[in-house]
């Protein structure tokens, strides 16, 4: 492994490669800011430039440009409330109350080295413990990633604010957004009314630029309050504070990553799950839960080392097995073909010195994210200086842009106007819009391995606690939806104790 | 009322100009005709980046743009089985600057009547590749052949085997559902696990929650290698050259059943045969190229070219073939 990791060195550390890193550093910087730009796409514009490079620069170039990418989407996301990724979503209106609180630099500061913690984190994962993770992920069945999907849809219950059933009802029609389309189970159209654009189904992404962005310029434009966006004079951030906050939630660092490296490692569940999921585990196990959603770093912590942590694992089924993790991966096992590698778990042996200079790209994308992320922070801050007014059209533009370059087609543009004007009318009823986005990523999933597992199983409902990681999984869920009346039980059982306590004294 | 009225009369100048400049505009492009390609083209994918599709597509990309001078932009427009871009790409301008890939599936989306996109709505350029189905199970599985598995099939009581590898109503679906058919056994016996593709269906077979999958060998090829699936026969005219020890269904049953999935470029209908003639000759450089073949090898695809004519034919071809096979097994009414 040392000499390994020796060649690995001499690969990374020349001049074309370390160029590589840098620009597709920015590149990604650039991408992963734009609203509607995700990592995925990011990747596939980068894969033409990768055919001129040496299979180390090219790779390289790729895992610097995701890892800075997914950062970056916390930018918009913490500053302006549009995320720039799905994973970004989950924690997005936490970030943002910060920024409105003056604490904007601090967010996005403790995001960068929480994420790079994840990064790290991912990198271990992946250099020390691939084949191993990828042999696991392959005990997941249909029953096991139903039980996956249902925890996480049952994340919803912990962003929701203080309205369970308003929160419900946000989830549902994300769910009911997520059946549009062609349905792969029956081979049939649904809910298209004949109109093909809407066979392809309602994206998440324009959904989520709509609900987020859009319903914040349509909110502005009704009632404009303020000049600026952030009334309140911005504190300055010390490098010490940060580090402060992140060593009192070291805990929930480290969970969050290693939930981001097991999730990410399961081909098809990826960052988003993991994000979303490390938040509510992070929020239900918090000694102040009460202070979620209302700007506190607890939950930016564990979501978003989560979701770092991720997009490094979601490497590892396309290594060992030629997996793709997710979409981003899918992209890079081309490229891996075209640079001469085959995936397979013998790519550890064969071309072990090619492998392990990805892991040591990723170490390096993660370490250089540290500058490149506070530059970026400093320069991102200075839109809030910009007045409402201009700040406001801008944004509208960027969305719509973008979300005509999602699919290349004004369907993207009429998604976003819809969705805008849908939540601009929930939230000012009190309906919270992020349980929608996630019941639109998690319905289509759960939805088919349900099928898949009754198909598999002949309708036998007891299959789906047969094998142990399955009944595991099922039993957290259950708990999960039953905690609420444990912890109401509990209480009135506390309270009439109290009572008959109190008229005992009396 | 007077100024409105010269400012009326400028604006007519104007738009008089500027109709003027975009007549002499397009007189220079008609001009500069011959030199084809003068812009970028655009290469429409209907799948997703990094699908089998869109590699090949990428691949061919970058050797025209090497050869022509001229970026070739690969744009996936995914969505409906794949009816969104094939749509798209008919619906084109048949300029020459747009082009794009044709599958197998839409033949099979327009025997369903999901689509009226038959082969009289496109231009053939050239048929790229095609890739047999295969016939996979987990490597912990009892069978060792495909008659081994056949005779299972027909002894066991339904619903005893669960097959997996697309879509209901997919390519790979029609493979294993006509196969079954062929051999007199009713598809229904064996239910079918729709899944969103092949690699999902991989990974499904490799973690033992389906019993055999039918994408092709070259898409299981690293699972099989890494010793996760077990490769039973290939539903090509011959064996795939990676794994020369799998034979064919025919070698392996005695039947003879054959189902690929191909991919080829076309243009929008109507196209100049000057401009068709341009596509080929860059299309047929690129397909010759070195990277491109180096690329398709690696990638376990084979090469077939078809040249236009010859792809319109198989295209047409196809559109029927594919028809009766569903009606056969049962896919559609």
């Amino acid at each position: 492994m040392i000499e390994n990791l020796q060649a690995a060195l001499e690969l990374v550390f020349t001049v074309d490669v370390l160029t590589a890193i840098f620009f597709s550093c920015l590149f990604g910087l650039f991408t992963g800011a734009m609203p509607g730009v995700s990592a995925t796409v990011a990747v596939a514009l980068l894969v033409p430039v990768t055919f001129f490079m040496s299979p180390v620069a090219a790779l390289a170039s790729i895992a610097t440009a995701v890892a800075i990418a997914i950062f970056a989407g916390d930018l918009p996301g913490g500053l302006l409330r549009i995320p720039g990724t799905p994973a970004s979503a989950a924690y997005a209106d936490e970030a943002y109350a910060m920024t409105r609180k003056g604490e904007g630099e601090r967010a996005l500061t403790i995001s960068l080295v929480c994420s790079v913690i994840g990064g790290l984190v991912g990198v271990l994962a992946l250099s020390l413990s691939a084949p191993m993770l990828a042999d696991f992920a392959l005990e997941f069945r249909y029953h096991e990633y139903f039980w996956l999907a249902a925890i996480g849809l049952t994340t919803a219950g912990f962003v929701c604010g203080d309205n369970p059933v308003k929160g419900l009802v946000s989830v549902c029609i994300g769910l009911m957004l997520s059946t549009v389309g062609f349905d792969m189970i029956s081979g049939v159209p649904r809910f298209t009314f004949g109109y093909f654009p809407l066979l392809e189904g309602i994206h998440f992404i324009p959904v989520m630029i709509g609900v987020f962005a859009v319903a914040e310029v349509i909110r502005n434009l009704v009632q404009p309050t303020s000049t600026y966006l952030v009334e309140v004079p911005e504190k300055r951030t010390g490098f010490r504070d940060v580090a402060g906050t992140v060593y009192r939630y070291k805990g929930k660092a480290a969970t969050g990553s290693v939930l981001g490296v097991i999730i990410g490692a399961l081909p098809g569940a990826g960052s988003d799950m993991a994000s979303w999921v490390s938040y509510a585990i992070g929020k239900r196990f918090s000694k102040t839960p009460e202070k979620f959603g209302t700007g506190h770093p607890e939950g930016i912590v564990a979501a978003t080392s989560s979701n770092n942590a991720a997009t490094c694992s979601t490497w590892i089924p396309s290594l060992v097995f030629g997996i793709p993790g997710d979409s981003v991966t899918a992209i890079v096992i081309g490229v891996l073909f075209l640079k001469g590698l085959q995936p397979g778990p013998t790519v550890f042996l064969e071309d072990a010195p090619l492998v392990y200079s990805i892991f040591v790209a990723f170490l390096v994308a993660n370490l250089l994210l540290i500058p490149v992320g506070l530059v970026a922070i400093k320069a991102a801050r200075q839109i809030l200086r910009i007045p409402t007014r201009t700040l406001m059209p801008l944004i509208l533009v960027f969305c719509i842009v973008g979300s005509f370059a999602i699919n290349n087609s004004m369907m993207g543009v009429s998604i976003i106007l819809v969705s805008g004007v849908a939540a601009f009318f929930m939230q000012e009823n009190g309906f919270p819009v992020a349980p929608a986005i996630l019941g639109m990523v998690m319905g289509r999933l759960l939805e088919e391995n349900f099928i898949q597992a009754m198909i598999v199983a002949d309708g036998d409902w007891l299959a789906f606690f047969e094998r142990p990681i399955a009944a595991t999984l099922g039993a957290i869920t259950i708990a999960f939806w039953l905690s609420p009346l444990a912890v109401a039980l509990i209480a009135r059982a506390r309270a009439r104790r109290v009572a008959r306590a109190n008229g005992g004294a009396t | 009322m007077k100024p409105l009225n010269r400012f009326n009369r400028r604006g007519v100048l104007a738009v008089a100009g500027s109709v003027f400049m975009a007549g002499a505009l397009m007189l220079g492009s008609a001009n500069a005709h011959a030199a084809w390609p003068e812009r970028p083209i655009t290469l429409i994918v209907p799948w997703g980046a990094g699908g089998g599709t869109d590699q090949v597509a990428r691949a061919l990309a970058a050797s025209m743009e090497a050869n022509l001078g001229q970026p070739v932009n690969v744009v996936n427009r995914t969505g409906g089985s794949g009816v969104i871009g094939h749509a798209a790409l008919a619906a084109a301008a048949p300029d020459g600057y747009t082009i794009g890939t044709i599958n197998v599936d839409l033949s099979q989306l327009v025997c369903k009547g999901v689509t009226d996109l038959t082969y009289e709505k496109f231009t053939q350029i050239a048929l790229l590749n095609s890739a047999p189905a295969g016939l996979i199970v987990n490597a912990e599985s009892p069978f060792n052949s495909a008659s081994e598995l056949l005779d299972a099939i027909k002894a066991e009581p339904a619903n005893t085997f669960k097959a997996s590898g697309t879509g209901a109503g997919g390519i790979w679906h029609l493979a294993f559902a006509g196969w079954l058919y062929k051999e007199g056994v009713d598809p229904n016996k064996v239910p079918w696990v729709p899944s969103q593709g092949e690699a999902p269906s991989l990974k499904d077979a490799a973690a033992g929650a389906v019993d055999v999958v039918t994408p092709p060998l070259s898409s299981g090829l690293q699972l099989i290698q890494a010793g996760k699936l077990k490769a039973l026969a290939t539903m090509g005219e011959s064996r795939f050259s990676q794994l020369p020890e799998v034979p064919t269904l025919e070698e392996a049953t005695g039947t003879d059943w054959q189902v690929s999935t191909w991919r080829m470029i076309g243009a929008p209908a109507g196209l100049s045969d000057e401009m068709r003639d341009n596509l080929v000759a860059a299309v047929k450089a690129a397909f010759d190229s070195e990277s491109f073949t180096a690329f398709m090898q690696e990638r376990g695809f084979s090469k077939n070219w078809k040249g236009p004519e010859e792809a319109r034919a198989f295209h047409q071809g196809e559109d029927e073939n594919i028809c009766v096979v569903m009606k056969a097994a049962g896919m559609v009414n």
